[in-house]
């Protein structure tokens, strides 16, 4: 994806291949994903002359490839911040994608020398980590915020540097969480993994006896909280992440029951739901519009809940 | 559908009297919170605010206050067993989840 052209500024294509394409599914999927790193610096796309724009970026490589394909028929330069290959809103949140590394940065690579403006397009969500009145104080670049989105880049350009509020709102719609759930497969494998042992033990034991069938209970709870609670969010009612997938988590339950006796049957529905809703829980990490406050409110809750209907419904299983 | 999380847990604080009317709380707010309404701003969706604190970093007023941190469940869990401030570094070297 870059190679070297004249001036020794390294070149980016606009064009995604198939092995990019491929990477960014390994990614998704929690494989070799911290090893896409981009090195941070000045690069071009087109034939960018000291009048071009310049958008600043992470140096992630699925964010790279998110802009880059935007960026066709354009003439730009890209300046890529240190982000330890974090993309640009959590970097922003974490602190590298920042005030004094945009800063640094923009000395670094002598941007002054390379533009002859002093205008700089950093993407919204960087605003998290970024002071636009610092960055005009300690470099004289004047920080522009661009659109929440890399699509929306070329129309934000053509518009004179205007944003919609659509472009500036973050979105969150079925698609995004879609993408979002095999991580919260492979996140959930661990837990799982002891969940398993622990059954196995009581097994062993011979206090319990779990068979099969509370294997696909298992299964059917992991799937409510980790895949069907994040598609279905916006229309699961509540709140709450762990009372929507404690929702889906009690409907998946009662598809399982062994319906042999009442009290097994109770055990069930109090063990899986609360799986559910531990793992639909998690999921507030990976959404875009939860609170710390709003998340540490919900866990006053639904911690202690999960952790007594587990601990009651073992008991009684 | 748009979503929506808990009502009326925002730390975000926003003080009138000291806005300049600049826009930057508008133009940076992933959620509208802020809306520009004659020549200052004006709160209009706090419950919808997420803590980022990206209107308090570009406020050349200093009007705005919020306490910002992870809305994520799995990094307060990891602070609380760990004893540190809950953070994304989850992903930082160790386990490679989430962001």
């Amino acid at each position: 994806m870059v190679h070297f052209s004249n001036k020794n500024i390294p070149q980016i294509s606009t064009q995604l291949t198939f092995s990019d394409v491929v990477n960014s599914w390994k990614a998704r999927w929690g494989i070799n994903r911290m090893s896409y790193i981009l090195t941070p610096g000045l690069y071009a796309v087109g034939n960018p002359d000291s009048n071009s724009p310049v958008l600043v970026t992470a140096n992630y490589k699925l964010t790279v490839d998110t802009l880059r394909k935007e960026l066709q028929d354009l003439n730009a330069w890209i300046l890529v911040l240190d982000t330890k290959g974090i993309n640009v809103w959590c970097a922003a949140a974490k602190g590298t994608f920042a005030t004094n590394e945009l800063v640094n940065r923009i000395a670094e690579v002598k941007l002054a020398e390379v533009v002859s403006h002093k205008s700089i397009i950093v993407p919204q969500l960087g605003a998290v980590g970024i002071s636009a009145h610092e960055v005009l104080k300690d470099s004289g670049f004047k920080v522009t915020y661009g659109p929440v989105r890399a699509k929306d880049i070329k129309e934000f350009i053509n518009a004179g540097m205007k944003a919609t509020k659509e472009m500036r709102t973050v979105q969150f719609n079925m698609i995004d969480r879609l993408v979002l759930t095999p991580l919260e497969l492979t996140a959930a494998i661990k837990p799982s993994i002891i969940v398993l042992l622990l059954l196995f033990l009581l097994n062993f034991i011979g206090i319990k006896h779990f068979g099969i069938k509370d294997l696909y209970a298992y299964l059917g709870a992991l799937i409510a909280g980790c895949v069907l609670t994040p598609v279905l969010l916006p229309w699961i009612p509540g709140r709450a992440f762990a009372f929507k997938g404690w929702l889906l988590g009690l409907i998946m339950a009662s598809l399982f029951l062994p319906g042999e006796n009442l009290l097994h049957d109770l055990g069930y529905l109090l063990v899986f739901p609360a799986m559910s809703a531990f793992y639909a829980m998690n999921f507030t990490g990976a959404s875009t519009y939860t609170s710390f406050s709003g998340v540490i409110k919900e866990m006053q809750y639904a911690v202690p809940s999960i952790i007594l209907s587990i601990c009651v419904g073992v008991i009684i299983l | 559908m748009k979503n929506k999380y808990l009502k009326n847990v925002s730390t975000l604080k926003y003080m009138p009297d000291k806005c300049v009317g600049c826009g930057m709380c508008v133009n940076v707010c992933p959620h509208r919170v802020f809306d520009i309404k004659g020549s200052k701003a004006e709160i209009i969706d706090k419950d919808s605010c997420m803590e980022c604190g990206a209107c308090a970093k570009n406020c050349p007023a200093g009007a705005i206050e919020v306490k910002t941190g992870v809305g994520c469940a799995y990094a307060i869990i990891m602070g609380k067993l760990m004893g540190t401030e809950p953070t994304c570094d989850c992903s930082n070297g160790k386990s490679g989840k989430c962001c």
